[in-house]
């Protein structure tokens, strides 16, 4: 090898020099620079991965680039009994993944004509709201440690460890649950876990308006948030947003409420929206739907005493029970949008194909457009405001 | 004559050595400081292992640090990428040298004692520039213009600040200024400088890259900036610099606005150190609670609001100096 050939390869290397940095920088300017946000970058949460064309500070043009946190869960669906994927919807979405399960054993109970107990439909909401409010505890503090407050993350995972513990209970695991299973839950709710959650409520909704005091009515914060990513409904629309990231843009569209599902029509609750599209919008609508989760929360526990049944049917599907054939699609709200899991089955033991629709990957699918002509620190507030949960992205 | 410059040279000399150590040793009670201070913002006991109430932490941290391997990295330029740290934390210790800590606990008295610390200073600036160019990294080029940019912007209201003060009492002897204000709160300059206070103090922050103002460093958005590349004690250097700046600004403060070493009944030391620290555990406190300002809006504030008000504060101790 020449000395000019190892030059050239050398010149490559220090421009990051794989596929998807070339394609980008063909698109360049002059006299910009290409910044590579990612993978190991602390603020996008784990393996994102985002090419910058930044002039100064300013981003021209962003790219996310995809797949390094790839696990062919899709695939591994083809491959595994019906039973046995349920673990893998615990694993998609760590922020809450039982808003997975349930779309999961959703589709298949529709699949099915599976007819689930009352009794585990309320202790479904219960579970699934509970992780709903861990998960937007995860994001408030992560969110806010991308705009550099160190304390918030640890008062979120204070009440967050309250959520975990009595999460662990019913389900036996604290972060990947996978307790749903086809035709009802794996555990039944004792007596104890039910007074830690009505234990539990009132104490954090003490905790809410000190939140709003100290980090939302800051003015550093404020200043951070308001203005930042604008993203009008037609973005909405055109990328598919769904959850907090579309409710912040005005779009009041809750899967909860829009096609509900289980027994969410029987519970009192609001969608809350806001109009100004930017951070401050999603943010605020993520707050809110906190204190509104707890308002399902509390009517749940109260209904759960009266509901009938047992916690599963009576005659669950075996092991190697198979699906009638056919497909079905079902959809849940979880903490950062639209859940949908489509199953094929060809009357077999195992899938013949599930598609898995991740709410994370379309709202992030808008991160280029959106951060085009921001400064460097607005893209970090811009991507924190998407809550991404980058496995879920990647699937 | 020779006799008396010796004797100046050595006492110079003695004043430097006891220096370093208050630097090192305000670092290690730093440090300690901060992460208990954090530790109980945040609901957590903060170090608790080594030590009583882990206060070996800091000592163990600065071993952990020195034991760790000094990498260059690829393509980085050798000499400045490690004379960087040294010009970051050596001027340092010159600017602890005028500070009168107590009535004869002085390391120098100069006349020009303010200037000499203001000029400095600004060294600092030019070894975070040195740093983040020649790490040949992006993020730290990044985090280097960053530095530059507001070091340049937050000199310029903290010298008007301290010109005030200069104003009001006629001279830029450290010593002097402490002599003229008396020994009770509302005999101290703050209560004739108000504005020249919160000025200063602001410009502090901004100073000395502490939280809300640290965009050179900027964690969540520049991984970390200017000494993204450093390891080791390059790393350490820049970190004990840090907190000198941070000692010798609530130093200076104190000084220029409380009153030194001044303070009721009997006068010392311990006023001295009572008060820096009170600035210290202030900025501390700062840093745990707020988010960190995004770039444009740093320099909005400082050149819309510091830098008129520094301004205005000027002009009116002029114009009330001369009535």
């Amino acid at each position: 090898m020449s000395s000019e050939t190892v030059f050239q390869t050398r010149a490559e290397d220090s421009i990051g020099g794989d596929f998807y940095a070339q394609h980008f920088q063909e698109g360049c300017e002059e006299n910009t620079l290409v910044l590579n946000m990612g993978p190991q970058h602390p603020s996008t949460h784990g393996v994102l991965r985002v090419i910058l064309e930044v002039d100064g500070e300013y981003i021209l043009r962003a790219e996310p680039v995809l797949g390094y946190l790839h696990r062919m869960h899709e695939k591994m669906g083809e491959v595994k009994s019906w039973y046995q994927f349920i673990p893998n919807m615990g694993r998609v979405d760590y922020g809450h993944p039982l808003a997975w399960n349930w779309a999961y054993v959703g589709a298949v109970e529709k699949l099915a004509g599976i007819e689930v107990p009352e009794r585990a439909e309320f202790i479904r909401v219960i579970t699934c709201e509970l992780n709903r409010l861990a998960s937007h505890l995860l994001w408030w503090g992560a969110y806010l440690l991308d705009l550099g407050a160190f304390t918030p993350i640890l008062y979120a995972f204070d009440d967050r460890e309250a959520i975990l513990d009595i999460l662990q209970r019913p389900t036996g695991s604290r972060l990947t649950y996978s307790s749903f299973r086809i035709g009802g839950v794996q555990t039944d709710l004792d007596e104890k876990t039910v007074q830690m959650i009505r234990d539990f409520i009132p104490i954090f909704r003490e905790r809410l308006p000190m939140y709003k005091a100290l980090v939302t009515d800051n003015i550093i914060l404020r200043k951070r948030v308001e203005g930042i990513g604008e993203m009008s409904p037609d973005v909405i629309d055109r990328y598919g947003c769904s959850g907090p990231v579309a409710r912040g843009s005005g779009i009041e569209y809750d899967v909860r409420r829009n096609e509900p599902y289980s027994i969410y029509d029987r519970f009192d609750f609001e969608v809350p929206t806001e109009d100004t599209c930017c951070a401050a919008g999603r943010y605020l609508v993520r707050m809110e739907e906190m204190a509104q989760t707890l308002r399902i929360l509390e009517q749940a526990v109260d209904g759960l005493d009266k509901a009938e049944g047992g916690c599963i049917m009576e005659k669950a599907p075996k092991p190697n029970w198979k699906a009638p054939a056919g497909e079905a699609w079902f959809a849940v709200e979880s903490g950062r949008g639209k859940v949908g899991v489509h199953v094929v089955s060809d009357g077999s033991k195992t899938p013949y194909r599930i598609k898995l629709r991740s709410p994370s990957y379309s709202n992030l699918s808008s991160f280029a457009e959106v951060a085009e002509g921001v400064l460097i620190a607005d893209a970090v507030s811009i991507l924190g405001s998407l809550d991404l949960i980058i496995p879920e992205v990647d699937r | 004559m020779t006799t008396f410059i010796n004797i100046q040279l050595l006492y110079l000399i003695i004043a430097l050595v006891a220096i370093m150590a208050w630097v090192g040793l305000n670092a290690l009670v730093l440090v300690y400081c901060e992460r208990k201070f954090a530790g109980h913002i945040q609901r957590r006991p903060g170090p608790f292992e080594v030590g009583p109430h882990g206060a070996l932490q800091p000592l163990i941290d600065g071993l952990k640090l020195m034991g760790k391997q000094l990498l260059t990295p690829d393509g980085a330029d050798k000499v400045l990428f490690w004379l960087a740290p040294i010009l970051s934390f050596v001027p340092v210790l010159l600017l602890f040298v005028p500070i009168p800590y107590g009535p004869v606990l002085t390391g120098m008295e100069m006349n020009l004692g303010i200037l000499l610390i203001l000029a400095f200073a600004g060294f600092n600036s030019l070894a975070l520039l040195l740093a983040g160019w020649a790490s040949n990294n992006k993020w730290g080029l990044l985090g280097a213009a960053r530095a530059v940019a507001q070091a340049v912007a937050y000199e310029i209201p903290m010298l008007l600040a301290v010109l005030g003060v200069a104003f009001i009492t006629g001279t830029l002897n450290l010593t002097e200024i402490t002599t003229m204000q008396g020994a009770w709160p509302w005999q101290w300059n703050i209560v004739l400088q108000p504005l020249g206070f919160i000025v200063f103090l602001v410009s502090a922050f901004g100073e000395t890259n502490r939280a809300p103002f640290d965009l050179p460093e900027g964690e969540s958005e520049l991984t970390a900036g200017f000494h993204t590349e450093y390891s080791s004690m390059g790393f350490g250097l820049f970190f004990m610099a840090e907190y000198a700046y941070m000692v010798v600004v609530c130093s200076v403060c104190t000084v220029l606005y409380l009153g030194g070493f001044k303070g009721p009944f009997i006068d010392g030391w311990w006023w001295f150190l009572a008060k820096t620290y009170a600035l210290l555990f202030l900025m501390i406190w700062v840093r745990w609670t707020y988010p960190r300002v995004r770039f444009d809006q740093l320099l909005n504030i400082n050149w819309k609001w510091l830098l008129p008000l520094a301004t205005f504060n000027l002009l009116a101790t002029a114009f009330f100096i001369k009535l």
